[in-house]
């Protein structure tokens, strides 16, 4: 699975997220649990605007320098007996990667989530190249044991299916005969996999924050599949994407508090996991062989332009949670492994407006993305900014947004203009107006009155009545 | 010292970075005293006790027994634990503390009782994650504990084997009492003035918070996915 997921166009998409009926429900039921667990934990923080100016300058101060940084990450990757290999495109990062795991004559593969892999396509590298992958995230498997199923969500990412369908895919696929509960769909996931994890012969992991300081990768976890990965395989690869470092411990230890809140509302994960190289001598479990891939993929493009803050972003999802755009149309809609406000800055940047130019209008603007984001992303700011070149630099606006500019900026020329058309639009819409809302709209209102009702124009204009008012008062 | 590693493809991917971003490449980067620090005010001049009841209290947040003993019943305690929660088989770790704290004959006693014990065995490569993957408990010290997010630090070593507090069903961390501190913050410090002083840290540094747990079905939190599905702390005074 490459970034772009499906082959649909951006309507069908949505109007497939709209008429999913159990999805809808869930992703605003999840966005509302993933919020709430947000404002819980800032609020018990008291200072939380505080941590996130912190986040923002060690962000900021990190991608400034980020050549500086990544050289000595990849220098202390190296002193402590690991390899390090930069990787501009995607195809580099496969060759490397498959070269590894040939050289080391490895069958099977198990890998925790990483989103920079998916956006690679590195799985598909490697089952080219002979190789079983086995994705070991709850719902990165329940994905991949459903025929590869694209994730909707970047923290949770099987969040569309509900237990049943789980269950269902598990009964059909691997002959499970249990209940959809889903203590025991975990029980049985654990059983499998734990099979899997003591035969790998590679472990493949992302990369939360890279320390600079000391050539450390972390990993933030609540399954412990990562900590599986990283201590029985013999051969370890992580991949990450170049942004993906802080300089320091102290840097490190600030965006986990920030991550782990803003996504989940957790103090912590479970599991903060923070390893440096491969195994010391001595020492029996960890890997003997640790291989660092840093993927460019498109990013290099963003530094040094008005969109560079995109990479400060630390995938937390809390734009997502809180985007009232994503809680209709679901992740899938996005076409995109990067869903919600993010992805929809983000996705156009690595993959052109050519394939993505609909997403900066996926958003109404309402900035509730850029006041939930941990290292203040004014996310926004760069929608518009997009849409602003998309309509400028690039012309290719999307045709429905041409009309209606079109059409709004005739109708709103002049005074009169706008007069008229409001006077006149209660008559015009009137056949189709049953108690003051329109359900089945004409032409431009289709769409709309499709999913919902539009509230039908008001007799009583606003201007009418104030002026009107005015006149009974002797004004 | 380890063998050096090798660096691919830098020269040409760091250069391209730095022209995007309108510069050359750069050699020395003054990393700038931070405006806001807020993590330094988090239980800030709190007691040790003050500590123990704030870790305490996050426990129950996050699905983990904790008991607290005085050092002399230490062993009696950990012993009793064992039998409270089912364990057949335990694993811990070669670990100086054990003898410190008095538990150097715990494998002795639980042998007498029918309960087979493996300490982590820095000769015995593989049979060591074997004998893990099908013990019931595991037993490490904490090297340092948090008290805001109910947190125990393991740095790896010869004889800390990471499995111990992995595989086995059930995870048992003894925590000194003085090794806990408010948060991530001072063991980040700790490890940043290790790095400072040119000494090597641990190939693996785990921050464990309770047991492993999952949202992806439903959003529904399950407890216990791929590592342990019941975490038990043991707080216990210093000698």
């Amino acid at each position: 699975m490459a970034m772009k997921i499906g082959e649909k166009p951006f309507k069908e998409r949505v109007t497939d997220g709209i008429g999913d009926v159990f999805m809808r429900g869930a992703v605003s039921s999840a966005q509302g649990r993933f919020r709430s667990g947000r404002l819980n934990a800032a609020e018990e923080l008291g200072n939380w605007e505080e941590w996130r100016k912190l986040g923002e300058e060690i962000r900021t101060h990190t991608i400034e320098n980020l050549d500086y940084y990544l050289d000595l990450m990849s220098e202390n990757v190296s002193k402590r007996g690991g390899y390090v290999f930069f990787a501009e495109t995607a195809e580099e990062a496969n060759e490397y990667i498959t070269n590894v795991v040939k050289k080391k004559n490895g069958k099977k593969v198990v890998k925790s989530k990483s989103m920079v892999t998916e956006e690679i396509n590195m799985n598909e590298a490697l089952e080219n190249a002979g190789c079983e992958v086995i994705e070991s995230d709850l719902g990165e498997w329940i994905l991949q044991v459903d025929d590869h199923d694209p994730p909707s969500h970047i923290v949770t990412p099987a969040l569309h299916k509900n237990k049943e369908q789980i269950r269902d895919v598990f009964r059909d696929k691997l002959g499970y005969d249990k209940t959809e509960k889903p203590e025991e769909l975990a029980l049985f996931a654990r059983e499998k996999l734990r099979e899997e994890f003591l035969q790998a012969d590679i472990g493949i992991t992302g990369c939360n924050f890279a320390i600079a300081e000391s050539g450390t990768i972390s990993l933030v976890t609540n399954e412990g599949n990562a900590r599986m990965v990283t201590t029985i395989p013999k051969t370890q690869i992580t991949v990450m994407g170049m942004e993906r470092i802080v300089p320091t411990w102290e840097d490190m230890e600030v965006l986990v508090s920030l991550l782990t809140r803003a996504a989940v509302g957790q103090k912590l994960t479970s599991y903060i996991t923070a390893l440096t190289g491969p195994k010391q001598e001595g020492e029996i479990d960890g890997p003997e062989e640790f291989h660092l891939v840093i993927v460019d993929n498109g990013r290099s493009k963003i530094l040094g332009t008005a969109f560079q803050s995109i990479l400060h972003c630390i995938r937390c999802a809390a734009c997502i949670n809180v985007c009232p755009v994503y809680r209709h149309v679901g992740g899938h809609s996005y076409g995109s492994i990067y869903p919600g406000p993010v992805g929809a800055v983000l996705t156009p940047l690595l993959g052109g407006y050519d394939e993505y130019k609909e997403l900066p209008y996926a958003s109404t603007l309402c900035a509730a993305c850029t006041e939930a984001c941990p290292v203040k992303i004014p996310l926004h700011e760069h929608l518009l900014r997009h849409r602003q070149e998309i309509v400028e630099k690039e012309g290719k606006a999307p045709v429905f947004e041409n009309l209606s500019m079109k059409a709004f900026s005739l109708g709103t020329a002049s005074p009169s203009m706008y007069n008229i058309g409001s006077k006149l639009a209660p008559k015009a819409l009137g056949a189709f107006t049953k108690d003051d809302k329109i359900s089945a709209g004409p032409g431009p209102l289709k769409n709309w009155t499709e999913i919902r009702d539009f509230p039908a124009p008001k007799k009583d204009r606003f201007r009418d009545l104030y002026k009107k008012r005015k006149k009974e008062r002797g004004e | 010292m380890m063998a050096a590693g090798q660096v691919y493809n830098r020269t040409s991917f760091l250069d391209n970075l730095a022209k995007n971003l309108g510069r050359k490449r750069l050699s020395e980067v003054e990393k700038p005293a931070w405006d806001h620090n807020p993590q330094w005010d988090v239980l800030k001049g709190a007691s040790q006790d003050e500590l123990v009841e704030v870790l305490k209290k996050q426990c129950l947040l996050i699905h983990t027994d904790v008991y607290e003993t005085a050092s002399a019943e230490l062993p009696e305690q950990i012993g009793r634990l064992i039998k409270e929660y089912g364990g057949k088989s335990v694993v811990t770790w070669d670990d100086p503390r054990f003898e410190e704290f008095g538990l150097s004959s715990l494998p002795i006693d639980l042998n007498g009782n029918g309960i087979a014990v493996h300490v982590w065995d820095q000769e015995g490569g593989e049979e060591n994650l074997a004998f893990s993957a099908h013990a019931d408990i595991g037993i490490t010290f904490s090297d340092a504990a948090l008290a805001e997010s109910g947190t125990v630090v393991l740095f790896s070593d010869k004889g800390k084997g990471r499995a111990v507090s992995l595989l086995p069903v059930i995870y048992f961390a003894i925590i000194p009492k003085s090794t806990i501190v408010p948060r991530m913050t001072q063991v980040a410090k700790h490890i940043h003035t290790i790095v400072e002083n040119g000494e090597p840290v641990p190939s693996c540094v785990n921050f464990i918070s309770g047991p492993s747990n999952s949202a992806d079905i439903e959003m529904n939190l399950i407890v216990g996915v791929h590592g342990p599905v019941q975490a038990v702390y043991i707080i216990v005074n210093d000698k």
